[in-house]
C-alpha cells in the first residue's frame, strides 16, 4: 500500500470535520473542548505529513508549538468549565446564554 | 509491485502503508466515538486512545520526538486534567437530556460547505516533486544524530523567539487558569 500526501490530507480532513461537528452539535461543554483538541490533532497530522513530504524539519517544530498551544487552551477551557459549573450548576452550553441580546 | 520505493511523492510504502491505513481507521473510529459518546468519561477515554493512535502515525512519519511529546503532553497531561475536571463536576448533569443540540441540519450544511473547497484543492493541486532525503529528520550539521537532537537544533537556533513566546504563553495560561478557577467569594473589593 503506497501512501501519498493525499491520503494524509483526507484522513486529516475527516478528523478535523469530526471535531468541528462535535463543537457544533454537542451540548456538553467538556465534550466541546475535547472536540477542539481533535481539531488541533488533525492540524498536527497535516504538519507532520507535509514535513515528511518536503523533507523539512520545520513542520515538526511547529507541531510542537501547536501541542503547547493545545495544552494552554485546555487549561484555560477547563478552568472556564469549573467556573461555569460553579455559577450555573450545569455544563450545558445552551444554558450559558446570558450574553445574547 | 516493483519499484514501490520509487513512486514519486510516496510517504509510506509496503507494510508501513498498511499500518497507516489501520491507524487511520482506528483514529477516525475513536474520534467518532468521542463525539457520539454520551458519557464524558467515555469521550475522554476514546480521546486518549485517539491521541495514542495519532502518536503512532507520527512515529511512522519519522517524527519520533513529536510522537513522544504527543504521548507525554496529551495523554499524560491534558487527559489527566480532563479526567480530573470530569470527576469534579460529573454528576447527574450529563445523563439526563439529549446530548446533541437541535442544530444538526445547520452543522451538516456547514460541513458540506467546508468539504467542497477541500475537494477542489485536493483534485486540482499537484504538489511539487521534491527529492526526499531519508536523513532530513536526523541530521545535525551534516552529521547523523537523532530526531530529538535535530528538532532541538531547529527549535533553539531557528525558532528561539517563538520558543520563548510559547513559554510566556504558558505562564499566561497558568495564571489565567488559577484566576478563573479561584472561588469568586474570595474576591476582596
Amino acid at each position: 500500500m503506497t501512501i501519498t500526501i493525499n491520503h494524509f490530507l483526507v484522513v486529516s480532513f475527516l478528523l478535523f470535520s469530526i471535531g468541528l461537528l462535535g463543537v457544533l452539535v454537542r451540548r456538553n461543554f467538556l465534550t466541546v473542548l475535547m472536540s477542539v483538541e481533535l481539531m488541533l490533532n488533525a492540524v498536527n497530522l497535516n504538519l507532520i505529513a507535509f514535513s515528511k513530504r518536503l523533507s523539512d524539519l520545520t513542520g515538526q517544530v511547529f507541531s510542537v508549538f501547536v501541542i503547547t498551544i493545545a495544552a494552554g487552551e485546555a487549561a484555560i477551557g477547563l478552568a472556564l468549565t469549573i467556573s461555569l459549573f460553579r455559577q450555573r450548576r450545569t455544563l450545558n452550553v445552551e444554558e450559558a446564554s446570558s450574553m445574547q441580546g | 509491485m516493483t519499484g514501490a520505493e520509487t513512486v514519486p511523492g510516496a510517504l509510506l510504502t509496503g507494510a508501513a502503508g498498511w499500518a497507516f491505513v489501520v491507524f487511520a481507521v482506528l483514529a477516525l473510529g475513536t474520534a467518532i466515538a468521542v463525539v457520539v459518546a454520551r458519557n464524558p468519561i467515555h469521550s475522554a477515554l476514546f480521546l486518549l486512545s485517539c491521541f495514542l493512535i495519532v502518536a503512532c502515525i507520527f512515529i511512522l512519519q519519522q517524527a519520533e520526538f513529536v510522537g513522544a511529546v504527543q504521548i507525554l503532553v496529551y495523554a499524560g497531561g491534558i487527559m489527566v486534567l480532563f479526567l480530573f475536571v470530569i470527576m469534579l463536576v460529573h454528576q447527574r448533569t450529563v445523563k439526563d437530556a439529549v446530548a446533541f443540540q437541535h442544530q444538526w441540519d445547520i452543522a451538516v450544511l456547514f460541513l458540506i460547505a467546508f468539504l467542497l473547497p477541500f475537494l477542489y484543492v485536493l483534485w486540482t493541486e499537484r504538489f511539487p516533486a521534491i527529492a526526499s532525503s531519508p536523513d532530513a529528520f536526523r541530521a545535525v550539521r551534516g552529521r547523523i544524530a537523532g530526531n530529538t537532537q535535530a528538532v532541538a537544533w531547529a527549535l533553539y537556533r531557528d525558532y528561539l523567539l517563538p520558543f520563548e513566546v510559547a513559554s510566556v504563553f504558558l505562564l499566561v495560561a497558568m495564571v489565567g487558569a488559577v484566576v478563573l478557577g479561584k472561588r469568586s467569594a474570595e474576591r476582596v473589593d
